[in-house]
């Protein structure tokens, strides 16, 4: 494909006159309908292209995306699986597709029936009595979520509590949905591993604290083993704990959120449930909630009622609605099409196979590597950067190189509990030939690094553009054609 | 004028009651190219201990914290149009100018040689 030419922008292509198609002369005679202050002056600006430089324009620029079905895409935390094709299949049901959002649910029994039984099959997953699956992300998810939490609070005029005590290791979407949903924060440090102090964490439990966020296995991939005493820590001073479902993939139907105490938790189908992911979405962050918090789900609820039809019902004590209708309908019946195609069975396997891959990959680097949390990780884990920092090579530059051996970057620079944090995530879905040539990779860029660094610096050098000035788009960004 | 450092990696230039507080240079390297430096306004307490203002790098977001407590006579203006220069001499472009209100808090914090030896423990 020729990018100097059809890789410019659609601007830069445009020819005076050129067009991909005429409009024939229109005869009708003009209105003066709207008032002279109304209408363009100008002709608008718009690119003057044939329909060939079109096509192909366009078909150049989608060759330059990366994607889950291009290539390994690593990215620690994001959960980035294979989106099985039936999964498309499935959503794109004209049953689905044609349905207009506001048709009478009498008309739509069986979609609400697709919603219910995937309500059903999260809450089974999650331990939990039950889900909605309004919100459209993870991040709405937990706002939902902490909007619950008051909500409960609210309802036993228990309104003193203000606070979300967060581990340092979460997500930043923990502190952001917090300060959305109206709390103040405060942060928990962690020990070295990234798991939640237990006597850093009693003192600030009190009668002001609302809710605790946990992720488990924390960000660097460690299973949380005292969630039993934190949950009861947490229960006895009156507060709720809220779990991140981020990382729920490595305990896919072997252990659940539920069962460990948490109270309320929401899940990203976009990780997890194998929707897909990426370019902002959709998503869906389905919230799960135990036994006594059902009544302040967001509205509406899909309920089955007793002679097997469905409705739409909005509580008098819902926190309200969240979303329009419900939900990312589309990427729900991807999920429920996930589930059902692997089972109950084969859900169990997720994890471990998770577990197995990242495990292969850590120990297979760590003489090149820094790990500085030594054992078992579940399905992701840390580096923090090249074992031998002398040559200069930043995680950066390393992610960077990645780029020109065909790999998308994993996830760097979070955790913060690392300067060099280079977090990797191979997912359950990954043949060993792919993680067998990642491993090459990888050490092959550890060598570059000590005999050519300048060379890893620079990097990448295959790709359509290297290092664009990211502080600079940061600052100034431009983001329309001048 | 005499500096000392927080264990959060500020530092508090010292002249008389008029304190200068930035980041460190150790805590620019660590957090790359600044992008935002979100400062409070003159006149406002700040509280030793607690948070005054944000700083945003293209790695991360991090809370200022403030080594002393006192009141902002001035916040250095030229970091909002190039908050760069936090990067390009982090020890000369502080960030607020404050007046303590208990200088006694100093002794509290870390001086050259233990905060030197604070860094080379962290970056290990």
């Amino acid at each position: 494909m020729n990018r100097e030419l059809y890789g410019k922008l659609i601007f830069e292509l445009s020819k005076p006159g050129r067009r991909g198609f005429h409009i024939a002369d229109n005869h009708l005679p003009q209105t003066n309908a709207l008032p002279s202050e109304l209408l363009r002056q100008e002709p608008l600006d718009l690119p003057e292209v044939d329909e060939p430089t079109v096509v192909r324009h366009y078909t150049n620029m989608s060759t330059n995306n990366f994607g889950v079905d291009t290539g390994f895409y690593p990215l620690g935390s994001c959960t980035m699986k294979y989106n099985p094709k039936i999964n498309e299949e499935m959503a794109a049901h004209p049953a689905f597709t044609h349905l207009h959002p506001d048709t009478p649910a009498s008309a739509v029994q069986g979609a609400l029936k697709m919603y219910h039984d995937l309500q059903l099959a999260l809450s089974e997953i999650g331990g939990m009595a039950e889900f909605t699956l309004n919100p459209y992300a993870g991040a709405h998810g937990e706002l939902t979520g902490l909007m619950v939490i008051r909500a409960y609070h609210d309802s036993r005029n228990d309104s003193a509590r203000v606070k979300v005590i967060v581990p340092d290791s979460a997500h930043g979407t923990n502190p952001a949905s917090a300060a959305v949903a109206g709390l103040e924060i405060v942060e928990v440090k962690s020990r070295p591993d990234g798991t939640v102090d237990v006597d850093d964490l009693r003192p600030l439990l009190d009668e002001t604290v609302a809710a605790v966020m946990m992720t488990n296995p924390n960000t660097l991939g460690i299973f949380e083993k005292n969630i039993p005493e934190i949950a009861r820590l947490v229960h006895e001073a009156g507060a709720l704990l809220y779990y991140d479902g981020a990382n729920l993939n490595p305990m896919l139907g072997v252990a659940r959120p539920g069962d460990m105490g948490f109270d309320v938790m929401h899940i990203n189908l976009h990780k997890t449930f194998s929707t897909p992911h990426g370019g902002g979405g959709p998503g869906a962050g389905p919230v799960g909630v135990r036994a006594g918090l059902e009544q302040f789900l967001p509205s509406p609820k899909v309920v089955k009622n007793a002679d097997g039809t469905y409705s739409l019902v909005c509580d008098d004590s819902s926190l309200g609605h969240v979303s329009a209708h419900l939900g990312n309908f589309g990427v729900e019946m991807r999920a429920l099409a996930y589930i059902l195609s692997l089972g109950k069975e084969n859900l169990s396997k997720v994890g471990p196979l998770a577990t197995l891959g990242a495990n292969y990959i850590k120990e297979s680097l760590k003489d090149l590597y820094l790990l500085p949390i030594e054992g078992v990780c579940k399905h992701e884990f840390v580096f923090d950067g090249l074992i031998d920092k002398s040559t200069g090579v930043t995680t950066l530059d390393i992610a960077k190189r990645l780029l020109d051996y065909g790999y998308h970057a994993p996830t760097i620079y979070f955790p913060l509990l690392f300067h060099e944090s280079l977090m990797i995530e191979p997912t359950e879905t990954e043949s060993v030939d792919t993680l067998d040539d990642f491993i090459a990779v990888m050490r092959k860029i550890a060598e570059e690094a000590a005999s050519d660094p300048e060379m890893v610096k620079t990097a990448p050098h295959n790709t359509p553009i290297s290092r664009p000035d990211d502080t600079e788009a940061a600052l100034h960004p431009v983001v329309k054609y001048e | 004028m005499k500096i000392y450092y927080s264990p959060s990696h500020e530092y508090i230039k010292v002249d008389g009651n008029i304190g200068y507080i930035g980041i460190s240079d150790y805590a620019q390297h660590a957090l790359g190219n600044v992008v935002y430096v979100d400062m409070p306004e003159v006149g406002d307490d700040i509280e030793a201990g607690e948070d005054f203002g944000a700083i945003e790098s293209v790695k991360a977001a991090s809370d200022l914290i403030a080594p002393v407590s006192g009141a902002v006579v001035e916040i250095n203006e030229h970091l909002i149009d190039n908050p760069r220069l936090v990067n390009e001499n982090a020890m000369e472009n502080w960030i607020i100018k404050i007046e303590m209100t208990d200088p006694s808090q100093l002794e509290e914090l870390l001086d050259e040689e233990a905060y030197k030896e604070l860094c080379e423990k962290e970056k290990h």
